[in-house]
């Protein structure tokens, strides 16, 4: 008789929404965590876009320590000395909890969450870091952390985007430099009004600010800032790649992008509280592993699950729903009396027949256009700064019409360039 | 601000005797070391005036992005997680 009906290693998103599921159910669930609490280890840009939690803990924005509410999506473009801009501003059209996002700091979202899947009956237990899995006639019977030998019918591995569990299982194979990237944030604390000032936002409302260019350095990536109730998140993510062949040191790049002239002001009087870093799994659809095994699932970041399209990035809200269908496999699993991966290979399937897949899928030529667009992240920055140049400054030398402005920085990057990755972008993205 | 100023803002807790990633330079070539002084947000690789290159595991981000940057050579890195209550706690995150 096994220990557990199922153990959970990992208490992110995905693996607390796996362990509050099935306890809920009644199955009994044993969670362990590596970090000093639940979220000790974990970063995000970042945003949490709430739908998928939504429909697991009806309402859970009244209850959850979330930072604010997206109401101002900002998109821009740098070049060493100019920022060009999209903003796009509206409480009203993200007001419904199933379209809202929230910033959120995992340290204290996590241990919230994960304290939801002990009151719904699952032991958590931390610090425990799981060492390998336990064999049993061949087949998966638990885990082992430290000491400590821990068995259950079924292990769900929602261990990170390094899970070394998953990998040494045969899940999955090394991450590729191509397929994640290494991102790095500095929490940066302010006052309330300072923020809602600066930003232009109300109580409670924050903005979302994805850029592109100068940020990383011309590589694969782009930079974030991300407003909390008391402080900003600010940072760069790049393609490990890319990262290798730099000759900037990545912190020396994050301390650069801070400079930003246009980034300073924003950032002026900020007191720096915590500087992280993490990898981020990109390489969508290519880098899909398997999903089970005997007696084996893989969740969330562990499973590659997350979407980077430039000007969204998702990743929570894919977490959360492959815990709750992880969740869901097991406890049909259990019914039958069956872990064996015939059955728990229905994970995959109601992962194909949800949104997390069905996006993957959607977007799975996105990670390629990224990586093979290199003027998304020099030329276009310094067309774009260019034009807006020419269309702003009056300086008494006689004027031009807007053609005759912009069609000889356009023709710098070339025209067909142009059109070429506009078109692949729109399909791609 | 330097990268050590920034990590010295950060919680951690430095297992004495045993590092979570050990570095085995004798099987790296050039263009991993010089990959690995780059990649780490921490700036833990480090080659100094005379060439010397060493890696100091307190401030460790554990983000793994070493471990990905040196994948392609096998054992140039023993890549662990932190022992339980040891390494890096975010208190933001």
């Amino acid at each position: 008789m096994a220990d557990y009906d199922a153990i959970v290693v990992g208490a992110g998103l995905s693996g607390s929404t796996a362990a509050y599921c099935m306890a809920k159910a009644g199955l009994s669930v044993l969670v362990l965590e590596r970090g000093d609490a639940a979220g000790a280890k974990n970063v995000t840009g970042g945003r949490l876009y709430g739908h998928s939690l939504e429909k697991i803990i009806p309402g859970f924005a009244e209850e959850a320590p979330l930072e604010r509410k997206i109401v101002r999506e900002r998109v821009s473009m740098l070049t060493e000395d100019a920022c060009f801009s999209a903003d796009f501003h509206s409480a009203s059209r993200f007001a419904e909890p199933g379209s809202a996002s929230y910033t959120v700091l995992r340290a204290e979202f996590d241990a919230w969450l994960a304290g939801k899947a002990e009151e719904a009956g699952c032991d958590l237990v931390c610090p425990a870091r799981a060492d390998e899995l336990l064999l049993e006639n061949g087949k998966i019977s638990g885990v082992r952390a430290g000491d400590d030998e821990l068995t259950s019918e079924v292990v769900l591995l929602a261990d990170g985007v390094n899970s070394l569990l998953g990998q040494k299982a045969g899940l999955k194979k090394e991450l590729s430099p191509h397929h994640v990237a290494v991102g790095v944030k500095e929490v940066i604390e302010l006052p309330k009004g300072v923020i809602n000032d600066r930003f232009g936002l109300n109580d409670g409302e924050g903005m979302a600010n994805l850029m592109v260019g100068t940020p990383s350095g011309g590589m694969v990536g782009g930079g974030f800032l991300y407003t909390n109730k008391e402080s900003l998140c600010l940072g760069l993510v790049i393609t490990v790649a890319d990262m290798a062949k730099s000759s900037v040191r990545l912190p020396d790049l994050m301390e650069k992008f801070r400079e930003h002239p246009a980034l300073k002001p924003m950032l002026a009087g900020g007191k720096l509280v915590e500087y992280s870093a993490h990898l981020v799994p990109e390489g969508g659809l290519h880098m899909l592993p398997s999903l089970s095994a005997d007696n084996l699932l893989l969740l969330g970041d562990a499973a590659g699950l997350c979407m980077n399209l430039g000007y969204t990035v998702r990743g929570m809200d894919l977490a959360v729903a492959s815990g709750e269908m992880a969740a869901q496999t097991v406890i049909e699993a259990k019914e039958k009396g069956d872990f064996s991966n015939a059955a728990l290979s229905a994970y995959k399937g109601k992962l194909e027949n949800s949104f997390v897949l069905k996006d993957l899928h959607t977007h799975k030529n996105a990670p390629d256009f990224i990586e093979h667009t290199p003027r998304m992240f020099e030329q276009y920055p310094a067309l774009v700064a260019d034009v807006f140049t020419q269309l702003f400054k009056v300086d008494g030398t006689p004027s031009k019409l807007l053609l005759k402005k912009a069609l000889p920085l356009v023709s710098k990057v070339g025209f067909f360039n142009l059109l070429k990755d506009g078109f692949k972008g729109t399909r791609a993205l | 601000m330097n990268v050590e100023q920034k990590l010295s803002l950060n919680k951690f807790s430095v297992d004495e005797g045993n590092p979570h990633i050990v570095m085995h330079l004798d099987k790296m070539d050039e263009a991993t070391i010089k990959a690995l002084t780059v990649v780490c947000p921490a700036g833990l690789y480090t080659r100094d005036d005379s060439g010397k290159v060493a890696f100091e595991v307190a401030g460790c981000l554990e983000c793994g992005t070493c471990r990905v940057a040196a994948a392609h050579i096998p054992g140039a890195l023993d890549w662990n997680h932190p022992r339980a209550s040891f390494g890096v706690q975010f208190r933001y995150g």
